[in-house]
């Protein structure tokens, strides 16, 4: 078995509102040393190994967990830790 | 003429669609639950507004995998008429039948209110009942209606008069202030803004009526007159 953590961030030059409203929020918590907050997602997978497995998983983000038009994505391959 | 209205699970306007097809135009409808359906019959096809799927993941991100949309795809693919609203306009994006992407509002809030929208293309199927350069009062109702696409692709639209509708006072941050845009062949609309919702003056508005007739009339034209 193996752990997947697919990270998904928007696109540079991409509005990000939320991580706007983020940033101020810290601001007025006193935090004015953040320049910037930036938005994203994680999505943890655990997928039975196989042939091809980093292509499928590229494919996954392609089809369905990213959007290309506005989201950057990369992931990471680990061994998934038996529960 | 006979309209489709595919209802996802957190579809919430299908009725409103419904209502406005058969009610209002006369025409016949089906609501048509997203699986084991069959859309060979059908002229048009509506894909409401809602929230389907809850929002997961991106708004219309997984409708836009359901096994209909590969129908819709076909359907649009023969040149006949699609029309997106809200939450179809986010499934039409999702699944590749319309360019670019609908991202969170600018200032974040959801915003339910009657907008301003400028006609911009009036020679497409849906919109030669109005004036270009006119202007219609329709509701939106979106938390994602901010349209985002990248510099070339804009420049395409243009190109190709794929934006039917932008608002005349930008409320979620659209790139180009857009408000609707077609696929090139023009046959697929997707808007953020309700016709739907527009069409009976004691609600506000009845500008919305002629998007659907001049899709009656259209499709009349296209393919009973020449059969």
């Amino acid at each position: 078995m193996k752990q997947v953590t697919v990270y998904i961030t928007l696109k540079a030059g991409v509005l990000d509102p939320q991580g706007k409203a983020i940033g101020e929020s810290l601001h007025s918590l006193g935090f004015e040393e953040v320049k910037e907050a930036k938005v994203g997602k994680v999505i943890e997978l655990t997928i039975e190994d196989g042939p091809n497995l980093e292509a499928r998983v590229t494919k996954m983000c392609d089809k369905l967990l990213a959007n290309p038009v506005m989201e950057d994505y990369r992931f990471e391959i680990e061994e998934a830790v038996q529960s | 003429m006979k309209f489709a209205v595919i209802v996802f699970p957190g579809s919430n306007c299908d009725r409103d669609m419904y209502h406005a097809i058969k009610g209002i135009l006369g025409k016949e409808a089906d609501l048509v639950w997203y699986q084991n359906s069959n859309l060979e019959d059908y002229d048009a096809i509506l894909l409401p507004g809602g929230f389907s799927y809850g929002d997961y993941l991106r708004t219309g991100a997984v409708a836009a995998t359901s096994e209909v949309m590969t129908q819709v795809k076909e359907h649009a693919e023969k040149g006949k008429p699609v029309l997106g609203v809200c939450n179809g306009f986010q499934v039409l994006t999702e699944s590749g039948l319309l360019p670019g992407a609908l991202m969170k509002n600018k200032q974040l809030s959801f915003l339910c209110r009657q907008e301003n929208i400028v006609v911009e293309n009036n020679k497409t199927m849906f919109t030669t009942g109005y004036e270009k350069g006119e202007i219609v009062e329709f509701p939106i109702a979106h938390g994602e209606g901010n349209y985002f696409c990248n510099e070339e692709t804009l420049a395409e639209l243009k190109a190709n008069n794929q934006i039917v509708f932008t608002y005349q006072r930008n409320p979620n941050g659209s790139v180009a202030d857009i408000a609707g845009i077609t696929n090139k062949l023009g046959n697929v609309l997707g808007m953020m803004p309700h016709p739907e919702r527009a069409v009976e003056a004691l609600l506000g508005s009845d500008d919305g009526v002629r998007l659907f007739e001049s899709l009656i009339n259209n499709w009349r034209q296209a393919y009973v007159t020449n059969a």
